[in-house]
């Protein structure tokens, strides 16, 4: 007889209870919102929001809600445009201490939330926005190492007293060369006790000198490109951060790329600018034994323990090598305007370590001249033996030269700067810190919100309309059963939906192109099915034979058929980046679910109408 | 007395609604339908040799932007604006004709700096905005010379690792015969899928080469079935020559293999038309991947088979389902 097990009924219920659930906050759309947080994550007063509450009503930007979520505000608005003007109003009342972001708030009622159930988690190309691939320029980062290694030699070497003739790097070799063998063991003694494995020494001995090579091993050379990854990436987030983004995705992607997506950014200018900028300061005493600039200009003979620089106008200055304090120091910084002058100025607040150093520095040079050196390195790319290669070009400009009135402590304030707007970009970078190592953006995508909105509506067009269509050609040829097919096809989506969100994948416009692929292919299992009963009847099978013959025999031409297509799916899946693989996941989830639908779905439905009796005719 | 109960529920209509009860030779069309497989490929081939594939940004490298103007803009003004400031572009009508699609191309080494070539989008806004201030910016998109390269060489490998898993796959299950067989229509429906974005010179981008990957799972999907009714048959059918089996099963998995086809091409064609022009291209790769999967299926599998030879013998001890493989998701 044709029964069907209690079990795959309840099973069934169960999961389409569950996936009406968690599909359902998909129903709701989301509000566009404004989300305040303050800079050093302290919770927020309630008080604050009251009166940014009547701010917003005082400028007749009416809102529709307001939370306040210990370190989280969240003001929800009706439409984008009241969004965008109080977004504004709000960073001017607040200021700069406070982060203010716009956010595609989702508006999921509170009984579904206390359930976890999410909405799906839109792709940019839904929600708009912007998406980088940046790469870390990890030459620059060897570079830098090596840099401070040599320092690091002279400065151990001195401590401990050891005489040394000097320092020098080729290419990957840094050689130190000493005046006897005595001094060089001393030498090796010092430098081997200060690093472990990181470098590999080794004793040469040509003519007149004795050496010491220092190689980096290579351990360490992956080590200190993986530092310089992880310090960009912690930098850029702070940046992100000060730019106002939220949900902002920064995640390293292979060994030396970082993706960077920031939903619902329109003015993807200042962000490129913001990212990849590497505007530092850097402090330095002007040289003061009367060497004159101009002429060693022209000469090019720059006399010794001697650099030379130009200022903004473009005058020649000699400034002392010796470097009193870098941007690496500083642990605050604000743009603002002078009280005297009305020029643009950055304020600047120094970490303990810094503070005393420039207390020190500025202390001994009372009534000198110091000179303020704002850095910006930019890459040129140059075709050599036809490879490519980015050669850093050190944009140096010294912006500001003044006499130390007095001794300086951990606060004070620069300016020279051109604008409000370079004041106020060079203060967030000083802020969010530097790059460890310059990155250029080798990809981007943006989508304005009115494409990603636009996305939504065609692909959401598209799977109905395929939906629909599908529905009445199954109906119209398998009639009942075609029915029973459509149900299974209505669960099947919900099913896709719910699982879309409760994992929280991103939803794509691809992805919604999988789906749409699925609503087609799903039936295609119920297709299989109700050839092989109608087969069996022709075959003179009765009709409970029929339909049990039906499901089992379709049921490894189904499995044969949907796998083909998984392992498609998981190609992509590999290999696709970014909304491809969205396409990937519905389509894989799309095939899975329908094949639990399609068979263990529509067989309860049959089940129901024809199951247990006698019946004399199928409406198939 | 089950025979009467069935002639009286059924009509021959509804028991065989495809072929109307007769069986078609399908078979007898096989060198004919031969001929035309090859010549497809080969014009394919040719096509791709000779006038190459359209390949969009993500390939190629290069900038893409689309800007929408408050008016009807005439792609030609925007052409020689962009012109006149240093700029080679590429400029069409994107869906509308207020929305233009403007291609840049990559920016030869040495040309400019990586910064500026990221910036470039920014600076072209700039000059169209200076002209119509209304213009928006819809999209850009932007790829590095170097990640184009990478794109497509992980696309080929992706279409490679695709074919040889479902090889390795299809072998496991059926007899090799079927796999190469299988193999064989797959490789063939990508050909044609790729010749003819070749031949029309519409735009090949990522969204296409993941067309094509879902035509390599749907293809095979329909030329599985077909195979699971032939070893089937094979089996089952101890008087019948191959050629005979071939025919009878084509005949009984017809009517699935046309439903199924048609409500997928329903659903791709309604996303041809109602989805966004973005995924326009991809849409149409499913729709001609389904039309020369279905072809594939019937005429270049099964005819493979034959060609090489399939016998009885071949299929027999039966293998037995193997139980593990059936768990593989």
């Amino acid at each position: 007889m044709n029964r069907y097990p209690l079990w795959k009924y309840l099973l069934l219920i169960v999961t389409l209870i569950v996936g009406l659930i968690y599909a359902l906050p998909n129903l709701y759309p989301s509000d566009p919102s404004v989300q305040i947080s303050q800079r050093q994550g302290n919770d927020l007063e309630p008080a604050l929001m009251q009166s940014l509450e009547k701010t917003l009503n005082e400028h007749q930007l009416g809102f529709k809600s307001s939370e306040l979520n210990g370190p989280n505000a969240l003001i929800r608005f009706d439409d984008t445009e009241t969004q965008l003007e109080a977004s504004d109003l709000i960073r001017e009342t607040l200021g700069r201490e406070y982060v203010v972001a716009l956010n595609l708030a989702p508006a999921t009622p509170a009984w579904l939330q206390a359930l976890n159930a999410q909405p799906m988690y839109l792709g940019l190309d839904l929600r708009g926005g912007v998406h980088f691939l940046m790469e870390v320029d990890m030459d620059a980062a060897k570079e830098k190492a090596f840099e401070r290694y040599e320092d690091e030699f002279r400065d151990y070497l001195r401590n401990d007293k050891v005489e040394y003739l000097g320092v020098a790097r080729d290419g990957e070799i840094l050689t130190i060369k000493f005046k006897d063998a005595e001094q060089r063991s001393a030498g090796l003694k010092t430098l081997s006790s200060k690093y472990f494995n990181e470098l590999q020494w080794q004793e040469q001995d040509p003519a007149e000198t004795y050496d010491l090579t220092a190689t980096i091993a290579p351990e360490q050379l992956q080590n200190i490109q993986k530092l310089a990854l992880q310090q960009n990436i912690t930098t850029l987030r702070k940046r992100v951060n000060e730019l106002g983004v939220a949900e902002p995705v920064i995640q390293q992607q292979g060994l030396n790329r970082i993706v960077v997506q920031l939903p619902g950014v329109q003015d993807t200018a200042r962000a490129k600018e913001i990212l990849g900028a590497t505007a530092t300061l850097e402090f330095r005493m002007v040289d003061d034994t009367g060497n004159d600039p101009v002429s060693a200009e022209q000469s090019k003979r720059i006399p010794l323990g001697t650099q030379l620089f130009h200022e903004s106008n473009g005058n020649p200055i000699l400034l002392k090598r010796r470097v009193m304090l870098t941007g690496d120091y500083i642990t605050d910084a604000s743009s603002g305007f002078g009280n005297d002058t009305g020029a643009p100025e950055v304020n600047i607040v120094l970490n303990g370590k810094g503070g005393e150093r420039f207390r020190q520095a500025t202390g001994t040079n009372v009534g000198k001249l110091m000179a303020v050196i704002y850095i910006e390195t930019t890459y040129d790319e140059q075709e050599v033996k036809g490879e490519k290669v980015r050669k850093p070009v050190k944009h140096q400009e010294v912006i500001n030269v003044a006499r130390i009135q007095d001794e300086l402590g951990s606060r004070f304030r620069i300016t020279g700067l051109d604008s409000p707007k370079e004041a106020r970009d060079l203060a967030l970078l000083l802020r969010a810190g530097a790059l460890a190592a310059p990155l250029y953006i080798v990809e981007e995508r943006t989508i304005g919100p009115n494409l990603g909105q636009a996305n939504i509506d065609s692909g959401f067009k598209s799977i109905l309309i395929g939906f629909v269509l599908v529905m009445v050609f199954m109906l119209i040829y398998y009639r009942l059963f075609g029915l029973f097919a459509n149900l299974a096809l209505t669960m099947n989506v919900v099913i896709i939906f719910a699982v879309m969100s409760m994992l929280q994948f991103t939803l794509t416009l691809p992805g919604m192109a999988g789906i749409v692929l699925t609503i087609g292919m799903a039936v295609d299992a119920n297709v299989l099915i109700y050839e092989r009963i109608k087969e069996e009847l022709r075959n003179g099978a009765p009709v409970q034979t029929a339909i049990n013959r039906g499901y089992d025999q379709a049921f490894s031409t189904i499995m044969d058929a949907n796998v083909t297509t998984l392992i498609a799916a998981l190609v992509l899946f590999m290999f696709g980046t970014g909304p491809i693989k969205g396409f990937a996941i519905t389509l894989a989830i799309g095939i899975a679910t329908s094949m639990f639908t399609a068979i263990v779905g529509s067989r309860a439905l049959v089940n129901l109408a024809y199951g247990g009796r006698k019946v004399e005719k199928l409406s198939i | 007395m089950t025979e009467q109960t069935n002639e009286s529920t059924l009509t021959l209509e509804q028991m065989a609604p495809v072929t109307g009860g007769r069986l078609i030779d399908f078979m007898r069309l096989r060198h004919i339908a031969l001929a035309l497989t090859i010549v497809l490929t080969l014009a394919s081939l040719a096509s791709i040799a000779i006038r190459g594939l359209n390949l969009g940004v993500d390939f190629t490298g290069g900038t893409v932007m689309e800007v929408t103007y408050p008016d009807s803009k005439n792609p030609d003004i925007v052409r020689e604006l962009l012109k006149n400031n240093g700029y080679e572009a590429v400029v069409q009508h994107f869906g509308s004709s207020r929305e233009l699609l403007i291609r840049l191309p990559p920016p030869e080494a040495g040309d400019d700096s990586a910064e500026a070539k990221a910036a470039l989008s920014n600076k072209v806004l700039g000059i169209l905005q200076a002209e119509t201030a209304e213009a928006r910016l819809n999209r850009v998109e932007f790829v590095g010379p170097q990640v184009g390269e990478e794109l497509r060489e992980q696309g080929g490998l992706a279409i490679l690792l695709a074919l040889g898993g479902i090889l390795i796959y299809v072998a496991l299950r059926f007899e090799y015969r079927f796999a190469v067989g299988a193999v064989v229509a797959t490789i063939h429906d990508v050909i044609v899928v790729v010749g003819f974005f070749s031949f029309t010179h519409i735009e090949f981008d990522l969204t296409v080469l993941a067309a094509v990957l879902a035509v390599i799972g749907y293809s095979l999907n329909d030329t599985i079935v077909v195979f699971d009714r032939e070893r089937e048959n094979f089996r089952l059918m101890r008087t019948e020559t191959p050629y005979e089996v071939m025919n009878i099963s084509i005949n009984q998995t017809l009517s699935r293999t046309l439903m199924t086809s048609f409500t997928t091409l329903i659903v791709v064609t309604a996303l041809y038309v109602f989805g966004s022009e973005v995924i326009s291209g991809f849409a149409l790769a499913l729709i001609i991947g389904i039309l020369i999967g279905t072809y594939s299926s019937i005429y270049v599998a099964s005819n493979l088979l034959l060609m090489m030879g399939i016998t009885k013998e071949a299929l027999i001890p039966p293998p037995k389902d193997n139980a593990e493989l059936d768990a593989i998701p």
